[in-house]
């Protein structure tokens, strides 16, 4: 079963990647684009017979090394057989 | 008086940390490889600076999972004075042993240059020998050195006197002009709770011979050695 992991600054913390971006698109001429979040993007290939065990692996793997919960937050979303999408704060 | 200096693979300024103690303070100093689990008797632990696991993920994420970093908390719990410098502040931050993050620079270009920090406390075992609100001239080399704590944090911080260093000019007043990362509050480097563990972006080990432009750094390492050799008397 597959896990795709979204790694994302925290809307309280500053993104200088996103703003520069952003800054980037308004030269461009897309005035409409608001805002721009930068994030990581990461998928797990996991060895595992459930998609309750895959979260449950997933979210574990994304708490302890894929994102930093001082200044991230991350959404997962289970790829395979009855997939279930599971989001963390 | 031993220094252990840790290597993750990657660290690039160990030598240079090795270096100080060596052969500028006359220390005795050992490396100490991050797959080791003992710091075989050392009475600081310096984590030096550099790109540890190339920087991958996320500055210091991944070397804080290194076995020596169990022996590290095991030192920093028992009282011994651990210090983090650039990259080694960061594995620190990561490791949960100092509060905070690190973000990109707000400019997002790699900074190298020299800095006014200003002590903010001589309340640790690397400021003893400061005077207070001392200013001193170190060089930074960083892309993510950027400080980010919530404000409930900083606010803990700074009630604790835990911001050991903060970015001033010249004449030790913290300006925007005179932060060069963006840090929250102009922090360049911080303590824990028990002041034993301090963390700094600057590099004092690269500063501790005239012939590199400034010994403003040396003071950080007579502080711990005095510290120590005070303790022991």
């Amino acid at each position: 079963m597959k896990a795709r992991v979204f790694v994302t600054l925290k809307p309280s913390v500053f993104d200088p990647q996103g703003a520069t971006i952003a800054e980037a698109l308004h030269s461009l001429g897309y005035d409409a684009v608001r805002d721009v979040r930068q994030g990581k993007y990461f998928e797990l290939e996991l060895n595992v017979s459930s998609a309750d065990e895959a979260k449950t692996l997933a979210d574990e793997i994304a708490d302890r090394l894929l994102a930093n919960p001082v200044i991230e937050s991350y959404r997962i979303e289970l790829v395979g057989a009855g997939a279930a999408v599971g989001e963390a704060p | 008086m031993k220094f252990a200096i840790v290597v993750f693979p990657g660290s690039n300024c160990d030598h240079d940390a090795y270096h100080v103690a060596k052969h500028v303070l006359g220390q005795q100093a050992e490396f100490v490889w991050h797959k080791d689990t003992s710091l075989r008797g050392a009475d600081v632990v310096i984590l030096p600076g550099g790109f540890s696991h190339g920087d991958y993920l996320r500055c210091g994420a991944i070397a804080r999972f290194s076995p020596i970093l169990d022996a590290v908390r095991a030192f920093a719990d028992g009282g011994g004075p651990v210090l983090g410098i650039c990259n080694g502040f960061q594995v620190l931050l990561e490791a949960g042993l100092l509060e905070g993050a690190m973000l990109r620079n707000r400019n997002l270009t790699f900074v190298c240059e020299h800095v006014h920090v200003r002590v903010e406390t001589t309340d640790t075992p690397f400021t003893t020998r400061c005077t207070p609100h001392q200013v001193l001239e170190i060089p930074i080399a960083h892309g993510e050195g950027n400080f980010f704590a919530a404000p409930d944090v900083l606010d803990r911080l700074e009630r604790n006197r835990q911001v050991v260093f903060r970015y001033v000019d010249a004449d030790g007043t913290a300006i925007d002009a005179a932060n060069p990362n963006g840090s929250a509050r102009a922090v360049a480097g911080t303590c824990n709770a028990r002041r034993n563990v301090v963390g700094l972006m600057p590099h004092p080990e690269r500063a501790c011979e005239g012939v590199l432009g400034s010994v403003d750094g040396l003071v950080l390492f007579e502080s711990v050695v005095g510290a120590l050799t005070a303790e022991t008397l």
